[in-house]
């Protein structure tokens, strides 16, 4: 029995617009998405901008409303009661915001906003929380004496990394980690890459990984799945995803990966419209005729492909 | 310094922050300069002050809190010297601002088509319908797939990295001579990233713009920028032409920063990281050099006691004098740092 599994989500919100404000359209953000979490793996999801990537990662821990589809935990049907407030997924779930600055409130200082899940879910002395809180500060490599400050005073990156300590104060089973890394410097992002690694082993940790950075996210994931318009176009292990590419929108994701050579622009810029332009030629082969993705199909044990016909 | 042709002259820019009593500087005596067509990387690590510096060049500061000293001068006018309503005038029209948080720098109770029209009613002579032809043209331009249906929708129903291209359609939509883009594509894919950085080069070869581009990602740098200047708490430790930078970086903090790119083929290793981190505002060695204490194998007498920039090469400053006793990758006994 897996860790945990999704059966076709699915979370479509209603447009409102015109004289009446009535609903005129549909975003479909999430569009019949199946996956499953083993325990200790960490889980790639990858895409382009829009394509549903947080609102698939919000939807597991119950902050967005789910239209359709199941969520199973440790064997159970938790669809419906993800929004517990003091339920063992609830503590056992959690989430690093893409957007750290909005996730925190404005008038809390840092102590009571690390404390705020140590309070709900542990019973701590005051000693032993304040022992914790200097834990997560050091893990996160900041200083105590951010302990009495307000978010405003943080820089972006600093702000990412009070996320990520304030999601695994509770030493929790999963941690869905939306852009963990993407507001940090290079430096700060290996520290912190190292980290998640170090209390993976040591804990057990499963990650749902959500980042458009291809290189962290094939340092990081044993399974990958590329996001396009709310569904998936295609899942496999690092290896099916790097080294045997086979949907064109994950071929064009692949090679617009930059590298670090200001000698070679106008040539990758080249190579990059070529890619282009072949995506633009081959696409239709990909979607069908109002622009949507095929079903997945198997092509092996672990890889999957969304296509139409055979391959 | 060269200022004829500058567009912007930053000089002994210091800006402070006030935490209890007394005031701590974030930005530290730093001079830079701009010229018309240029794309100036600013890099560095997490909390070293680059927002600090863009948000002052734009003099968006809480003025209670915050000290600034030193000149930004722009078009004959010293911008520290500005008060809010003449700041305004400069905002939008000639300044494009980008910032790192676009939640927080869009309205919330407007719709998307609207904010980016509010831009045009002031700074260009568009008619209404003129207007929302051209917001839905900003959308597509910085690609966003559905241009009507996102331009009815309010910030909070966007995707993050949706919202900061809603961002960069405000900032280019009235054609700046100067912008400043903080993090610009942090939250984008390569493909859009890309696509990004094309149109911020169209703008450039169309209006001349001169580009204060802020990143930790050395891959944009390395597609944008023509010259890069790299922050350490709060000062510039190193500045040279992009090339330059890449192939011969001397500063230590530099140099290491350049080994942490996690490599593409490396699966599963662990990250090279730099040993220990930017100290809080409170506790920066105010004397000395700055990054001493993250480099202890060299020996404290062998620094430069206030380090200053020195040019080492064309354009090519370095605030260290001490690179000269490393040795270097690719030179005998290898990489020291
Ligand atoms: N509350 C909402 N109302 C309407 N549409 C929404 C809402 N929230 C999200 N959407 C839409 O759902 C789609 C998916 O958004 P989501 O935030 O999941 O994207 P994402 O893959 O995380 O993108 P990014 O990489 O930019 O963060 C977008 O088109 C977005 O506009
Ligand atoms: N309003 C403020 N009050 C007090 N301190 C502040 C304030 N804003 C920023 N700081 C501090 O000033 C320093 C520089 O912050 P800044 O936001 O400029 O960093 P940054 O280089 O942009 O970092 P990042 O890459 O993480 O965005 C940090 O130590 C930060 O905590
Ligand atoms: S002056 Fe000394 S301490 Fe400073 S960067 Fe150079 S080597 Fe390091
Ligand atoms: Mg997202
Ligand atoms: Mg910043």
């Amino acid at each position: 029995m897996s860790f945990m599994q999704i059966n076709d989500l699915n979370v479509h919100y209603p447009i409102r617009g015109g004289f009446f404000n009535t609903v005129i359209d549909k975003v479909y953000a999430v569009d019949g998405v199946t996956m499953e979490f083993e325990k200790g793996k960490t889980y790639g999801l990858v895409g382009e901008s829009g394509s549903g990537k947080s609102t698939t990662g919000k939807a597991i821990i119950g902050l967005e409303k789910i239209t359709s589809g199941q969520i199973f935990y440790e064997g159970e049907d938790v669809t419906n009661q993800r929004r517990n407030r003091n339920s063992a997924y609830n503590k056992d779930i959690q989430m690093i915001f893409q957007d750290s600055h909005s996730s925190m409130n404005p008038r809390k200082r840092v102590l009571d906003i690390l404390a705020e899940p140590i309070r709900n879910f542990m019973k701590l002395s005051d000693q032993e929380e304040r022992k914790r809180i200097k834990e997560l500060l050091a893990i996160v490599g900041m200083s105590e004496d951010v302990l009495l400050k307000y978010p405003h005073e943080f820089s972006g990156g600093q702000k990412q990394r009070l996320g990520i300590a304030r999601a695994v104060a509770c030493n929790p089973k999963m941690i869905i980690a939306d852009e963990p890394v993407s507001a940090l410097d290079l430096s700060v992002q290996a520290q912190v890459l190292n980290f998640m690694k170090d209390i993976q082993t040591e804990y057990g940790l499963t990650y749902l990984f959500i980042s458009h950075d291809l290189g962290v996210v094939k340092h990081m994931c044993d399974h990958i799945s590329i996001m396009y318009k709310g569904r998936f176009v295609e899942t496999g292990t690092r290896h099916d995803i790097y080294r045997d590419p086979q949907h064109v929108y994950t071929k064009r994701l692949l090679s617009a990966i930059p590298n670090i050579e200001p000698e070679s622009r106008l040539e990758r810029k080249l190579i990059r419209q070529k890619v282009e332009e072949n995506y633009q030629k081959e696409q239709h082969q990909y979607y069908d005729e109002h622009g949507k993705v095929y079903p997945l199909k198997s092509i092996s044990d672990t890889h999957m492909v969304a296509m139409s016909g055979g391959i | 310094m060269n200022t004829a042709n500058d567009l912007l002259t930053i000089r002994n820019l210091t800006t402070s922050f006030r935490i209890k009593e007394t005031y701590h500087a974030a930005v530290e005596d730093v001079s830079l300069s701009l010229k018309k067509n240029e794309v100036l990387a600013i890099v560095g690590e997490s909390g070293c002050g680059k927002s600090t510096l863009a948000t002052t060049i734009v003099g968006l500061h809480n003025e209670v809190n915050t000290k600034v000293t030193g000149e930004i001068h722009y078009n004959n006018q010293n911008l520290t010297q500005l008060n809010e309503q003449q700041f305004n005038r400069l905002r939008g029209n000639d300044i494009g601002f980008i910032f790192q948080d676009p939640l927080s720098a869009l309205n919330p109770l407007m719709r998307i088509g609207e904010q980016i029209a509010e831009g045009l009613v002031y700074h260009t002579k568009l008619s209404k319908q003129q207007r929302a032809e051209r917001v839905l043209e900003l959308l597509n331009q910085v690609g966003i797939s559905n241009p009507e249906r996102v331009a009815r929708q309010f910030p909070h129903q966007l995707s993050g990295g949706m919202r900061q291209r809603v961002m960069i359609a405000i900032a280019l939509s009235c054609k700046p001579s100067i912008l400043i883009a903080d993090e610009p594509t942090t939250a984008l894919d390569v493909t859009i990233q890309a696509q990004i950085l094309d149109l911020l080069k169209a703008l450039q070869s169309e209006t001349e713009t001169g580009i204060i581009l802020i990143t930790h990602d050395l891959g944009v740098v390395a597609e944008m920028a023509d010259r890069v200047a790299v922050m350490y708490a709060g000062e510039v430790v190193e500045e040279a032409p992009v090339q330059e930078l890449f192939k011969n970086a001397k500063h230590p903090y530099t140099r290491s920063l350049l080994n942490s790119i996690p490599q593409t083929h490396s699966e599963n290793e662990r990250l090279e990281v730099i040993q220990g981190m930017v100290p809080s505002l409170k506790n920066l060695p105010r004397e000395g050099c700055r990054f001493s204490a993250r480099i202890p194998w060299i020996d404290a007498s062998a620094h430069e006691r206030k380090p200053q920039l020195h040019e080492i090469a064309p354009g090519h400053f370095v605030r260290c004098t001490c690179w000269k006793h490393f040795h270097l990758e690719g030179e005998e006994g290898g990489g020291a740092v």
